[in-house]
């Protein structure tokens, strides 16, 4: 009985896949350009990229097939030349590209915002500098009412209770950007150093950005770090950080957006810039873009043509979706920066595979 | 009249012949199968681990130390995690299983039998990433409520009892990783032991029953020497998937590296280690550490099952 059930089923499931199948190519034939094109890599952009990719298929027949494996497996599969364009949080260093003959270029901004789990003390209310982040995170500073923090925390009242650090368990970007802040913002920090995953000095480590809010909100006294994008769906709550120009700001789209405007991208070849520290009275301090990844000599130049123009749309028509999912866009003079560099993306002929039409 | 019968007979039997060549081929060629796989995975783990090996020597498996960034790397820590969660969660599973099996087949009234026995074999279809979730969200909060905070309020301090029950009181560690192992493995091995306890014939317990044995000698002297051997398999079956269960452990287990000092302490086991690090892996001795992780993984595997086949073996010529 359970059996023909099933047999039923998997017969229903086929006979839609075959007709929705008909009706995709029906729908290509429609729209003129019925290109595939695949991508692999960084799990931060995922959700923006399939938004991205649902309004462009509407719009122009480009359908995008993307798979969220990881910025490490998004980096090895571009290598390995199995995906159009590869994705990673972590930008690869300027003679990694030329080893690979690769291009690469940011497309969304995002960041990294500490939360905290503190009774009595109200989302945003706790200020913390660099170094004092990263004295909590090697466990130097055990208690909250440490001298330390009350010092820049006046007329806060601090519970006298244990600090108990929460990290990310698994290697990601955002542990990256989170440990390529505190490398540049302390020097204690350079024993433990920076990358997606690193052997940290004391905590627990939660699996992506859910288990780390599970843990700091079960756990009163903890602190850990998230994905803004993840801290303001959820409505964590987050601390203050002091910033280069020594104000204490929020993580809000208008500080993101300060520390994206103030970098210098022209003088970073690859456009590997880490968005750490930026000047700027308003900037957030631990501020980053993720990237994708392309070869800059196409043996297919209708692949890399669509994956150019899937990012050029989303440049110019995709920036309201991304504030709904509370990514921040590029600034305008970036973007163009941006669609400048693809020249430098030849097919077979030699000839670049795409040209922005003049903004 | 005999003469046709023989001529009938020839060929059918020649058929049959041929038929059964054919079978044992194909049983033959699906046993290789499985064997070749198996060696075909031995052999690429070893190849995929072996910069790991080359590179630490002898201190993959003795150092605690799991370093990404200086890129030095060691096994030790999982290790101990995984065997830790993998006999505390057989201890927490072993009694409970047996109870359930024994009731079901001896005790249980016939009009709960079914409903008790599908319950326990629904436990064993729940996907264990729903366990995780569960005991990250809704388990860890209340282990450390009623469970974890008494018992570490309760600790003496300076005294060892103290030590091996500190930790962040927020109901993630080592026991509760083990304690959710032991709800996933506790439908495996109560099931087959249920199933192995219906294979005890009628008249042997009834005899029992006849000479005048309570209940509780029947099931002491009668049916469980009758299954033993299968029963070492059972409790080998659901040891095997508690060493190498992974998204559970991974939620509920604090993920640090290094030695699990106390049964309250952040760990890792081998699984949660690849779990957690493979797809971020670029470095060579990152990733290749990784697959020499899942090579000694392997190997504990397959030594509990060594002990198993030794023990029923054992058990087999007594």
């Amino acid at each position: 009985m359970l059996r023909k059930i099933l047999i039923g089923v998997a017969a229903c499931v086929a006979l839609t896949a075959c007709s929705n199948n008909s009706d995709k190519a029906a729908d290509g034939k429609a729209a003129a350009a019925s290109v595939q094109i695949s991508g692999a890599g960084a799990t931060f952009p995922a959700p923006l990229y399939a938004k991205w990719a649902e309004a462009q298929k509407a719009e122009t027949g480009l359908a995008l097939n993307y798979q969220a494996i990881g910025s490490g497996g998004g980096i090895k599969q571009i290598k390995a030349k199995t995906v159009a364009f590869g994705a990673s949080d972590k930008p690869l260093k300027p003679e990694e590209l030329e080893a690979d003959g690769l291009a690469q270029f940011p497309t969304v901004i995002g960041g990294v915002v500490p939360i905290v789990n503190l009774p009595g003390v109200t989302p945003g209310q706790l200020k913390l500098s660099g170094p004092l982040l990263a004295d909590i995170f090697l466990g130097t500073v055990k208690k909250w009412n440490d001298p330390a923090i009350a010092k820049v925390n006046p007329g806060v009242t601090l519970p006298n209770l244990p600090i108990t650090v929460v990290h990310r368990s698994d290697g990601s970007g955002t542990t990256f950007l989170f440990t390529s802040y505190l490398t540049a913002a302390a020097p204690q920090w350079a024993k433990v150093g920076a990358s997606d995953a690193v052997a940290w000095p004391t905590g627990q480590g939660g699996k992506g950005n859910d288990g780390v809010s599970g843990y700091v909100k079960q756990t009163p006294g903890a602190i850990g770090y998230v994905e803004y994008a993840f801290a303001k769906q959820n409505s964590l709550a987050h601390a203050s950080l002091q910033n280069s120009a020594g104000a204490f700001v929020e993580p809000t789209a208008e500080s993101f957006a300060a520390a994206a405007s103030g970098a210098d991208w022209t003088k970073a070849p690859g456009f590997y810039l880490l968005l750490i520290n930026q000047p700027g009275q308003n900037a957030w301090p631990i501020t980053g873009a993720t990237f994708i990844l392309v070869h800059k000599a196409q043996a297919d130049a209708a692949s890399g043509k669509a994956v150019l123009s899937f990012v050029d749309w989303a440049y110019a028509k995709g920036d309201t979706a991304a504030n709904d999912l509370a990514y921040v866009p590029l600034p305008a003079d970036l973007k163009q920066l941006v669609r400048a560099s693809w020249s430098t993306i030849v097919g077979p002929d030699g000839k670049p595979v795409f040209t922005p039409a003049a903004q | 009249m005999t003469a046709v019968a023989e001529a009938g007979a020839q060929p059918r039997a020649a058929r049959g012949a041929a038929l059964d060549r054919v079978f044992e081929a194909l049983c033959f060629g699906a046993a290789t199968f499985l064997l070749t796989a198996l060696g075909g995975l031995v052999v690429s783990l070893a190849i995929g681990g072996w910069p790991a090996f080359e590179r630490f020597g002898f201190a993959f498996f003795t150092s605690a130390t799991w370093d990404p960034v200086q890129e030095v790397y060691g096994a030790a820590g999982a290790v101990a995690g995984t065997l830790v969660t993998a006999s505390l969660a057989l201890l927490f599973a072993l009694p409970l299983a047996f109870g359930i099996a024994i009731f079901l087949v001896e005790l249980c009234p016939p009009v709960l039998r079914r409903t008790i026995g599908t319950a326990v074999e629904l436990l064993a279809g729940i996907p264990s990433i729903v366990y995780g979730m569960w005991g990250l969200f809704v388990f860890a909060p209340w282990f450390a409520k009623h469970i974890q905070m008494p018992i570490m309020m309760s600790a003496e301090p300076g005294t060892i009892w103290e030590t091996i029950t500190t930790g962040v009181p927020n109901g993630a560690g080592i026991l509760s990783a083990s304690v959710i192992l032991a709800i996933m493995i506790l439908p495996f091995i109560a099931a087959t032991m249920r199933e192995l306890l219906l294979t005890i014939p009628a008249q042997v317990r009834e005899s029992a029953y006849g000479l005048g044995s309570t209940t509780f000698e029947v099931i002491r002297n009668v049916s469980l020497p009758f299954v033993r051997t299968g029963a070492i398999g059972a409790v080998m079956l659901g040891l095997g998937r508690a060493l190498g269960e992974t998204m559970a452990v991974t939620f509920i287990i604090g993920n640090a590296h290094g030695f699990p000092t106390s049964i309250f302490a952040s760990g890792s086991t081998i699984a949660s280690t690849i779990a957690n690090e493979f797809a971020e892996a670029t470095g060579e001795a990152h990733t290749s550490s990784l697959i020499a992780l899942g090579l000694v993984l392997f190997l504990i595997t397959f030594a509990v099952l060594a002990l198993a086949r030794l023990l029923i073996g054992r058990q087999a010529h007594a």
